[in-house]
């Protein structure tokens, strides 16, 4: 080595900086749909779920979406660092009225700016392994 | 579906007002647990005015624009057989209890694909020294059975 100094990176792209679970049930859509007002009955009656040819009550897309990223959240610690987020919702959640339904994020860092100082965080969010959002990732100040 | 929705200039909408126990609701409701979040004196040692919403809290402000949207009567949008197909939130900075908000909308684009068309919604968030704290990104999938 000509050289004793060492470039010291704080990340690298694929470290996990975050995983979390979370245990939805049917009082988290109507907690949501009164916190956020988005009333549509699919997202708390069977029936109009049924009528309109679901397999089931569905929790709202922005529920995942407002959920998963919130391990992100106490990673940064700060939200102001979060600078962008975005999903594509690829698969409904399906909330049985008994079991409920769990969610699983994990956050991987997909791309590094160090320059700028930001990265891009990948969500992995899956419900029994199959995955429920699509490009899901967070632009990020990083700590 | 209406292929002039992308040169209409909509209205601005009324000033919402983000109230301190609405952030604390919609944070409860979206599983957050930071402190900043919850605690004022939290959110205050972290250099903000108040409580701070969590990222996706915005869509509170988009659904105002889309209620717009859905609602104009020449759109050709039935409720009922939209789908939300996409999401992002681009951040100037965020929101905060006591922000009073207006969100304005814009079509982007509407294509038309095996039937569907599908709509990309942009709503513009500012604050009322005309600041811009966040646009709203919105993609909406009408089936063509409507």
């Amino acid at each position: 080595m000509s050289s004793d100094e060492v470039i010291v990176h704080r990340y690298e792209v694929g470290d996990v900086v975050a995983e979390a679970t979370y245990s939805i049930d049917r009082e988290s859509l109507v907690r949501y749909a009164g916190a956020s007002g988005d009333f549509n009955a699919i997202h708390y009656r069977d029936d109009v779920a049924e009528s309109v040819g679901l397999p089931g009550v569905l929790a709202h897309g922005m529920l995942t979406m407002g959920l998963a990223v919130q391990p992100v959240v106490e990673w940064l610690r700060d939200p102001a660092r979060v600078l962008d987020y975005q999903v594509k919702f690829t698969r409904p959640v399906v909330v049985d009225p008994v079991t409920g339904a769990t969610i699983a994020v994990r956050a991987v860092i997909g791309q590094l700016d160090e320059a700028a100082g930001t990265g891009r965080i990948d969500l992995t969010v899956t419900v029994d392994e199959a995955t429920v959002l699509g490009k899901a990732q967070v632009r990020v100040t990083l700590p | 579906m209406n292929p002039d929705l992308t040169e209409r200039e909509f209205e601005k909408t009324s000033p919402y007002l983000v109230g301190r126990e609405k952030v604390r609701e919609f944070s409860r409701a979206v599983f957050a647990s930071s402190p900043v979040n919850f605690s004022v004196e939290a959110a205050n040692e972290a250099g903000f005015a108040d409580v701070v919403a969590p990222p996706s809290f915005a869509i509170v402000l988009q659904q105002l624009t889309l209620d717009q949207l859905i609602g104009a009567e020449d759109a050709g949008i039935e409720l009922t057989h939209v789908v939300h197909g996409a999401q992002q939130f681009r951040y100037t900075r965020p929101i905060v209890a006591g922000d009073e908000l207006t969100a304005q909308l814009s079509v982007t684009s509407i294509k038309t694909l095996g039937g569907n068309a599908m709509i990309t919604a942009e709503s513009a968030v500012h604050d009322i020294r005309g600041e811009h704290v966040v646009t709203a990104i919105s993609t909406l999938v009408v089936r063509g059975d409507a």
